[in-house]
């Protein structure tokens, strides 16, 4: 370990796909304006020059497309990563991935496996216009058969895109768009391979042998022992944020960057809501339907003797992402979060 | 152009009073009164077929009819939740199945159990999916490389597209080895030319040039919507747009549906890419067996295609040829009724699958939520006294 460099959350992503593809001969990019152009937000910069077309493949413009021929690829022992331009533009998809990807292990009882990564750019926050800024990853979360994460940090990300794309399973990976430009440091010596991420899942460990957290495990992001804040994505730099707000408040947040939306790793949160006491859950999308409330049911559940306060959650509201003057309004700042802070410590 | 070659005093314009007034060659080989006819491109492709494989080729269509019947008849009495129909598609289905080579791969939609018979699937395992037993069936795609069944239309499409783009990949098209070489067929029905995916997935295979030949079995109706419901031109007739070439066949002449999806398979292990083909054809029973097709269809239409029966046009051919003695008529009727008894016996035998059954591999590494309900229901279900007896084979 320890060879690290300093770079921006899509360049992180750009050096795990590279890792993937120099790795794993069957790993194969496909997308729309992903290969000359390097995609939309050049996430894929670089990498048809290097792999070649072959490798790192422009579609055509039809989403369902993308992910059903992806669908039969995975079936000749393909490992394809998709690119979905914007989140508001998984839809024509939806049938493909709710109905096909995530259900072939279970209709062919573990015959036949689709190891189809979808990366999807999300969330707001970069004043974009319309069907650019969703956060649908519920949608996801809520059908049986396909893995939902979303990164938190360059660090992660980089590590996260290897284990998707080692991942046996179908996986949903969901990239905080307005993160991408964020910097930080990365192990750029990791390597996960597909064994290290199936001995994780499998043994039900918090780490892979390389040491590094397991697809589908939180992180404490920031220790704490007055409250915890349960974020993913793009919120969890916020939450860090609120609670170095509250901390000079003198209120001691922890944060748990959830890591993983389905499965949820209930475990990591609940015991961090029994050291607490108090939990706050901040996401982008609509609080309506969405994560906060299975988090909320589920911490009551383990926690209700540990709980000071009811468990609180910040979010989008129930309306379609706003237009772009009203979204700092929109989306879940420090303000709301603390206030939720304060709200959870008055009980 | 493959629909090109046919001179125009070949062209027959046979079409049921729902089809469409058509300006598309159809290709026959077998009248319906069992007359052979020559076809410049498409007769070489079945001189090989000699009195035995002819007489196969009716088994198989008699074997599949007596199947669908019994299904039929099992879920009349409660023992299937639903049954999908063959019914007078046989020949479309045996002749395109037999076609195809053993390293060729099948996508089926969901009526397929014809093509499912050429590739040595038990047919009494597509019940398990109709029983409630299965949702995919009880075969294995690799061992018949004959895909799951599925119900969602057109979503298999692609599937099949991205399957015949792997296959390029792997090098297995116009390797100039012929039993190297490899293609996909694709099944899909008249509704499904409606969908955006087949779209999809003709722009795909064009753009790859995949060898990939797209199967649409025309039989008239997509449940109650008749083809013109579908499409303003004959449906042979969608390639086009898309750079694919087209062939109209008489989808109950199981001579001509072998020839003309060998030779469009030919063409796609050899590198040309896809073909469409609609064979034209016409649903005999209903959509499944909870539509009423009385409601929307009429009775001369049945009979005029009554008068189309692709097994009995089969029938008349070896008959007049004194390819069919009463021997073999008599073992195939024995062997339809063992078939039809096995299946009835199968079927009735399947038990109910263990709960637990329920959470397997609904990923293909461990979930910790469905861990977790797995477990709960579990111990749930032991909390009763009687607790052991919900995942025992009852029902």
């Amino acid at each position: 370990m320890g060879t690290t460099e300093r770079m921006t959350f899509s360049k992180a992503i750009n050096a795990g796909l590279r890792r993937t593809l120099e790795t794993d001969p069957k790993v194969i990019l496909m997308g729309e304006d992903i290969g000359t152009l390097g995609g939309v937000f050049r996430v894929t910069d670089g990498l048809q020059k290097d792999f070649g077309a072959d490798r790192v493949v422009d579609t055509p413009l039809a989403e369902s497309g993308i992910v059903g021929t992806a669908i039969g690829l995975a079936l000749r022992g393909y490992r394809p990563v998709l690119e979905i331009q914007f989140d508001g533009f998984i839809f024509p998809a939806f049938n493909q991935i709710t109905t096909q990807l995530a259900k072939l292990s279970y209709r062919s009882r573990g015959r036949l496996s689709a190891p189809v990564v979808i990366r999807v750019p999300y969330g707001g926050a970069i004043g974009a216009i319309e069907h650019h800024s969703e956060s649908p990853e519920v949608l996801f979360a809520h059908t049986a058969g396909l893995r939902v994460v979303s990164p938190a940090s360059p660090a992660d990300a980089f590590v996260m895109i290897q284990q998707a794309v080692a991942s046996p399973d179908p996986v949903l990976f969901f990239e905080p768009k307005a993160r991408y430009w964020d910097k930080g440091e990365v192990d750029v010596a990791i390597t996960v391979t597909a064994d290290a991420v199936a001995s994780a899942l499998a043994d039900g460990v918090a780490t892979d042998p390389a040491g590094v957290v397991a697809l589908d495990r939180a992180r404490v992001a920031r220790a704490g022992t007055d409250l915890t804040i349960a974020a993913y994505g793009a919120t969890v730099s916020t939450a860090l944020k609120a609670a170095e707000s509250a901390a000079a408040a003198g209120v001691s947040v922890e944060v748990v960057d959830l890591r993983s939306i389905s499965p949820l790793d209930a475990e990591t949160l609940i015991a961090s809501v029994r050291r607490t006491g108090r939990c706050v859950v901040v996401h982008e999308a609509p609080v309506f339907y969405g994560t906060g409330g299975e988090i909320a049911a589920r911490v009551t559940e383990a926690c209700f003797y540990e709980l000071e306060a009811p468990v609180l959650r910040v979010g989008g509201f129930h309306t379609p992402y706003p237009v772009n003057k009203l979204e700092a309004t929109y989306l879940p700042g420090l303000d709301r979060i603390l206030d939720a802070v304060d709200r959870a410590m008055a009980y | 152009m493959l629909c090109a070659s046919a001179p125009p005093a070949r062209r027959r314009h046979d079409v049921s009073p729902t089809g469409h007034a058509t300006d598309v060659d159809l290709v026959q080989l077998l009248t319906p009164g069992g007359q052979l006819l020559a076809h410049p491109d498409y007769t070489p492709r079945i001189a090989h077929l000699d009195a035995a494989a002819r007489r196969g080729l009716y088994r198989d269509m008699v074997l599949v009819r007596r199947f669908d019947n019994e299904a039929t008849s099992l879920q009349r009495q409660g023992e299937l939740g639903l049954w999908v129909q063959s019914l007078g598609q046989e020949a479309a289905q045996i002749g395109s199945g037999r076609a195809l080579r053993p390293n060729d791969y099948v996508f089926p939609s969901y009526r397929e159990h014809g093509v499912a018979h050429t590739r040595g699937v038990d047919l009494a395992d597509i019940l398990r999916l109709f029983r409630g037993v299965e949702h995919g069936g009880g075969w294995d795609p690799a061992e018949h490389n004959f895909h799951l069944y599925t119900l969602v239309i057109a979503a298999h499409t692609l599937h099949a597209t991205g399957y015949a783009m792997g296959l390029q990949r792997d090098g297995l098209v116009g390797s100039g080895d012929p039993e190297r070489d490899a293609a996909v067929v694709v099944y899909f029905g008249d509704g499904a030319t409606s969908q955006g995916d087949l779209n999809e997935s003709l722009v795909f295979a064009a753009v790859n040039n995949a060898p990939i030949v797209f199967f649409c079995q025309n039989n008239q109706w997509a449940i109650s919507e008749p083809t013109t419901k579908q499409a303003r031109i004959p449906l042979a007739r969608r390639g086009d747009g898309f750079g694919i070439p087209n062939v109209r066949v008489d989808g109950n002449d199981v001579l001509a549906t072998y020839a003309v999806t060998a030779q469009a398979l030919e063409r796609a292990r050899s590198g040309g890419g896809p073909t469409f083909i609609e064979a034209f054809t016409y649903r005999m029973g209903a959509h499944t067996t909870s539509d009423d097709p009385t409601r929307y269809r009429s009775a001369a239409e049945d009979e005029y295609w009554r008068q189309r029966d692709p097994i009995e046009r089969m029938r008349l051919l070896l008959e007049g040829a004194g390819e069919l003695s009463p021997a073999f008529a008599a073992e195939l009727e024995a062997d339809a009724t063992a078939l039809a008894e096995r299946v009835r016996a199968t079927v009735k035998g399947l038990g109910r699958p263990p709960t637990g059954t329920m959470f397997d591999h609904v990923y293909g590494a461990p979930h910790a939520i469905v861990d977790s309900e797995r477990a709960w229901l579990a111990e749930y279900e032991a909390s009763f006294l009687d607790g052991a007896a919900a995942e025992g084979g009852s029902h």
